[in-house]
């Protein structure tokens, strides 16, 4: 099928078969392997997107979904001079990617919830990741991470 | 690999259904189903391009609030209908899988599903939610506990789709309870839940108790024993309610699995009625059931 959305902010159309996983189409058609593949069964969170300004699993979703949908992934947050979003920059600076199999769909999962609630509590922040694992279980680091995005992001309010 | 369509109108999708293609809805369990090589259908509808209010919006209708069946899990719970006449369901649905999860998942698909463990069946038993089927012949309503008749399968005719959920709104109930026991608190099968709505009397005397439980047996269990039991029962009273844990443990005949045994299941089913009576049972629905974070 001829499949047209916008992913992080160009509109794209390309042919591809309606039953192709959206996993696949990012990571194997578009070389887009920021979003990773674990689970395969959402249970993960592994290949957390976002599709019209919502979490969801790209491994639970084939192309015919998105058709005019508004895409986000990993790559898309970075700035147009590759400077890292305040999140990336947060998991970095408070040391929260130990393997980092798990950071794109942590840091999704926490650009995701900044945007409806600025200023989370901790019960907030650990709602938000609950749907996303970490094998290393370097949970509390992230929620380190989570938290130092939280006030980075509110100095930036005028 | 299935062929896949993407239907405009409820029109082309009866039109479909009736031709014999599986829906694809939120696709949280056909897709895990499909990878399991559980079940491997040719086609499939995908109701993302598909124009019907009624599928998707919860609309109030006077006695009942009426869900479109592709009603997303987070719309429901965003939803001030529900939030306002169904607490007991949006406490459920707080602890339906993950944040990913309930914004694909949807109420018709946990239905279609029929899981003793669908975390929104026990709500909607004690709610007496019908569920509207809808062909190319016409609809038709029924409850939802005659419509589910065993895992996985339910009452729906091959040309029919799961159209609406009609819940009555329910004045007679103080309470509403929700509670999921399971491994963890997010992305966890129920071991057992129980869904409770109380009608209290003014000097807080139980006069009004539905019970439904989760993962206690191949569909969803009611216990009209337990039930009776608990009638005139002050809401403070331990001993009135020790009496009712002992009449649950009785009066269910628990499965056994992978994730428990039935004398496991017997036991926490006595103390999640225990717990009805030490509260703090939870009024609004903002304030999540204990598997909410």
């Amino acid at each position: 099928m001829k499949l047209s959305f916008t992913l992080n902010h160009k509109a794209l159309t390309l042919e591809t078969d309606p039953d192709r996983r959206v996993i696949d189409l990012l990571r194997e058609d578009l070389c887009l392997t920021g979003t990773k593949e674990a689970c395969g069964e959402g249970e993960c969170g592994a290949c957390t997107i976002r599709v019209n300004k919502e979490l969801r699993l790209a491994c639970l979703m084939i192309a015919a979904q998105i058709e005019g949908c508004f895409i986000e992934t990993i790559e898309g947050l970075a700035g147009p001079d590759q400077a890292l979003h305040p999140v990336q920059e947060a998991f970095v600076q408070a040391g929260a990617v130990q393997c980092g199999f798990c950071t794109p769909g942590m840091v999704m999962a926490v650009t995701d919830l900044l945007e409806t609630i600025p200023n989370p509590d901790d019960t907030r922040i650990r709602k938000a990741l609950s749907g996303n694992l970490c094998r290393c279980t370097g949970y509390q680091k992230i929620m380190d991470a989570a938290r130092l995005a939280a006030k980075k992001e509110n100095k930036c309010l005028p | 690999m299935p062929a896949v369509t993407l239907p405009r109108t409820l029109d082309e999708l009866l039109d479909l259904k009736a031709q014999g293609h599986a829906i694809l809805a939120g696709g949280t369990d056909l897709f895990v189903h499909m990878r399991n090589k559980k079940i491997q259908p040719r086609t499939l509808v995908c109701l993302d391009q598909l124009k019907d209010k009624g599928l998707r919006e919860v609309a109030d209708t006077g006695d009942e609030i009426c869900i479109g069946a592709a009603a997303t899990h987070t719309q429901l719970i965003q939803n001030p209908l529900v939030q306002q006449h169904f607490p007991v369901l949006i406490q459920a649905l707080n602890t339906l899988g993950s944040p990913q999860i309930r914004n694909m998942g949807t109420l018709g698909g946990n239905i279609m599903t029929a899981s003793p463990a669908g975390d929104s069946l026990p709500p909607l038993y004690v709610l007496d939610a019908q569920v509207e089927l809808a062909g190319k012949k016409g609809s038709r309503r029924m409850p939802l506990s005659r419509f589910i008749t065993g895992p996985g399968s339910t009452g729906l005719n091959p040309e029919e789709i799961l159209y609406r959920v009609r819940i009555p709104k329910q004045p007679s109930y103080d309470l509403h309870h929700f509670e999921k026991v399971g491994h963890r608190k997010s992305l966890s099968i129920a071991i057992l839940s129980m869904a409770a709505l109380i009608g209290l009397t003014g000097d807080k005397k139980i006069r009004a108790v539905r019970l439904a439980w989760g993962s206690l047996g191949k569909t969803i269990v009611t216990s009209p024993e337990t039930e009776k039991l608990l009638m005139g029962t002050p809401m403070d009273d331990p001993a009135g309610f020790i009496l009712a844990a002992a009449r649950i443990r009785e009066e269910v005949s628990p499965i056994s699995d992978v994730r428990a045994g039935a004398g496991y299941r017997r036991q926490v089913a006595g103390n999640l009625v225990l717990r009805l009576c030490q509260g703090p049972l939870k009024q609004d629905p903002l304030k999540q059931g204990p598997g909410a974070v």
